[in-house]
């Protein structure tokens, strides 16, 4: 191949540069722009260098919001993740039964999230909620606004509802593309039905899960609309997850900088798990056990 | 090692069957003996896995019994019945080792790890996966993995047959004549009997003792591949099995002469006393074409000239009527018209598509060659 005809390519990409740059290179620049200086208006600025990043590195509130961030995700990895595999393979494999029960599924999926959010609010009220005042009726005091445990359970329920969804249309999509003769050979190996799980199901649904995985890390770690809507990030700060205490940062108090900086150390944080994550996963059952 | 009687079966998949056509199996009684490599033989869609799979349980008929050495197996699910069964895609356990494929069948049925060992390695030794034991089975090609799968049935020292459905239709060419010849040496070596699914006729033809031609849910004829070749049971069976198949002429019975519009073929051989409409049908190898017209030849004309290399295929009319004649290669092949032969040894008969029996059978059953 001559090099000319390899630079020709270049001018392909050019529109999806173009897009890239526009969609996701350009703002995020603006934030970085804006984490190295001190703004007091729009014509005020001063260029104040790592200063920000310093701060926001050694700020205590910031640790604590990291921590309940890292707590929430993997809760939610935990418990979705598990739950979604078991309800995907509960469900019908065939038949009208297995539409009906994606499109019941799938409707926590359907609807927006502040919306999920309120919900959930009026659903856990302790006084006309349902399970609010089901669960006070039972003669334990339950109250999301003002206890930390109730404000957390209700919190990972909602999570739970919403996205659970979201891994059972992958996993049971995984789990159709297998062909069936993996389980008649498992039947005529006598294979129980853990084993079947174990060493065909499980196996075959690596890189459905991996994605779910993924997603599920990536949005639970940016969760912002239905704690918001439900607990405002209260009591107190139990329920300040990275994102509800960035927009207070940048929104409440206007403090743009220091917010930016908090923004790119979030985006690296994230990006940091899921290159951990998908290394991980990749590496399962790839390299040859001896 | 088991002998397979399949009684009064048959199987359709709707719950409340009504007509013929409702049914993937219609309804059947045969005896397949211990030992024996049967081949299943048929277009797609016939019910050939569908046997199969009532065979290894995985399928519950819904008619008619299945009975291993005259045990009834028929409600017994399919890893009760030491059956092993080869799909057309390979089927491995992706995340385990070679060793531990082969051993999975036996950790199920929770044999001593000592007697697992010694079974696989035995095993291994057979199918030349020794030096892959310890691989990932899901890094090996299609090949290999077929032989796990296969292996998968052989370490089980009770199987009673292994069924194959279609195994080598992912294997590369090159490989699928040396892993049929494996199959043969195995099938020898343990007199197993064995099953085999394929809608390739040269599959079929050599690797089985006996050939099954199945269409549209029904067994056609089972027989020898020489049998399945001189005396096709049904035109079906004339027709699919042989390369062009058989030429059909439909024609009118009399005295032993049958007239294809104003041709008169003697038939001969105890025919005598069949009248009226029938079929006659005569394979293409069979059919001698002349450059001259010689007593009890047929002129016809030359319409086509296939090279294949090591054979001709020429398509004749015969008054209008195409018929195909396989030559050798040395043959010459007349120009616009030639003189068709019908050796009477090779003339078969059909009445409503079976095969009409003749009252000299003997001579029926020979071909000229023997005589």
């Amino acid at each position: 191949m001559n090099k000319w005809q390899d630079n020709k390519a270049w001018f392909l990409v050019i529109p999806v540069f173009l897009v890239v740059a526009a969609s996701a290179i350009i703002p995020l620049m603006t934030v970085v722009n804006y984490s190295l200086q001190d703004i007091f208006g729009p014509n005020q600025r001063v260029f104040v260098g790592l200063e920000w990043y310093k701060e926001a590195l050694t700020n205590p509130r910031l640790h604590a919001a990291l921590n309940r961030q890292l707590l929430f995700s993997s809760l939610v990895l935990l418990i979705e993740i598990p739950l979604g595999i078991l309800i995907a393979l509960m469900m019908p494999k065939k038949g009208w039964g297995a539409s009906l029960s994606l499109v019941l599924v799938a409707l926590p999926l359907l609807i927006p999230w502040n919306v999920i959010g309120t919900i959930w609010t009026i659903f856990m009220r302790p006084d006309i909620g349902l399970l609010g005042a089901a669960i006070n009726g039972m003669g334990l005091p339950f109250d999301h606004t003002s206890s930390s445990l109730a404000a957390w359970v209700t919190v990972m329920l909602m999570e739970v509802w919403h996205w659970t969804p979201l891994v059972v249309l992958l996993a049971y999509a995984g789990l159709q593309a297998i062909p069936e003769a993996y389980f008649q050979a498992a039947r005529i190996d006598g294979a129980s039905a853990w084993a079947t799980f174990r060493y065909i199901q499980l196996p075959k649904l690596r890189g459905v899960l991996t994605i779910a995985v993924l997603l599920r890390f990536m949005d639970s770690f940016l969760i912002y609309a239905e704690p918001f809507v439900l607990t405002g990030g209260g009591p107190g700060n139990s329920t300040t997850f990275l994102s509800i205490y960035l927009v207070k940062l940048a929104v409440g108090q206007f403090d743009l900088g220091p917010a930016a900086a908090f923004s790119i150390i979030y985006f690296l944080i994230v990006l940091l798990f899921c290159w951990l994550f998908y290394q991980a996963l990749l590496k399962v059952g790839t390299g040859d056990k001896s | 090692m088991a002998r397979i009687n399949l009684k009064n079966l048959a199987h359709a998949y709707l719950p409340a069957p009504t007509s013929e056509t409702d049914y993937a199996l219609r309804k059947m009684d045969h005896v397949w003996e211990d030992g024996r490599a049967y081949a299943l033989l048929g277009p797609s869609g016939c019910g050939k896995t569908t046997l199969l799979n009532i065979i290894s349980g995985l399928v519950q008929p819904s008619e008619g019994q299945v009975l291993f050495d005259g045990k009834d197996v028929s409600a017994l699910p399919p890893q009760a019945r030491n059956i092993a069964q080869v799909f057309q895609f390979p089927v491995i356990y992706d995340t385990m080792s070679v060793f531990d494929n082969l051993a999975f069948p036996l950790r199920n049925r929770k044999q001593p790890e000592a007697e697992i060992r010694t079974r696989v390695e035995e095993v291994a030794e057979m199918l030349e996966l020794k030096d892959e034991l310890h691989k990932r089975a899901a890094n090996l090609s299609a090949d290999a993995k077929q032989k796990i799968s296969l292996g998968r049935g052989l370490v089980r020292n009770d199987v009673a047959a292994i069924l194959f459905d279609e195994p080598l239709t992912v294997i590369d060419p090159h490989l699928k004549l040396l892993l049929r010849r494996k199959l043969k040496q195995i099938h020898a070596r343990f007199n197993l009997t064995m099953v085999y699914v394929t809608h390739d006729q040269l599959e079929a033809l050599t690797f089985a003792d006996q050939v099954v031609v199945m269409n549209e849910g029904q067994v056609m004829q089972i027989g020898t591949p020489q049998d399945l070749f001189e005396n096709p049971q049904h035109t079906f069976v004339g027709y699919f099995i042989g390369s062009p198949g058989m030429n059909f002429l439909p024609c009118q019975m009399h005295k032993g002469v049958a007239s294809v519009g104003p041709q008169l073929i003697p038939v001969g051989h105890g025919t005598d006393q069949l009248h009226g409409h029938f079929e006659l049908g005569i394979r293409p190898e069979f059919l001698k074409l002349h450059p001259n017209q010689t007593p009890g030849t047929h002129r016809v004309e030359i319409d086509e000239v296939e090279e294949l290399g090591n054979c001709k295929i020429v398509r004749v009319l015969l008054d209008g009527q195409g018929l195909k004649v396989k030559l050798t290669e040395e043959q010459e092949v007349p120009a616009e018209h030639g003189f068709l032969e019908f050796p009477p040894a090779w003339i078969r008969l059909y009445a409503d598509s079976i095969l009409v029996r003749s009252t000299d059978e003997s001579q029926r059953c020979k071909g000229p060659h023997h005589e």
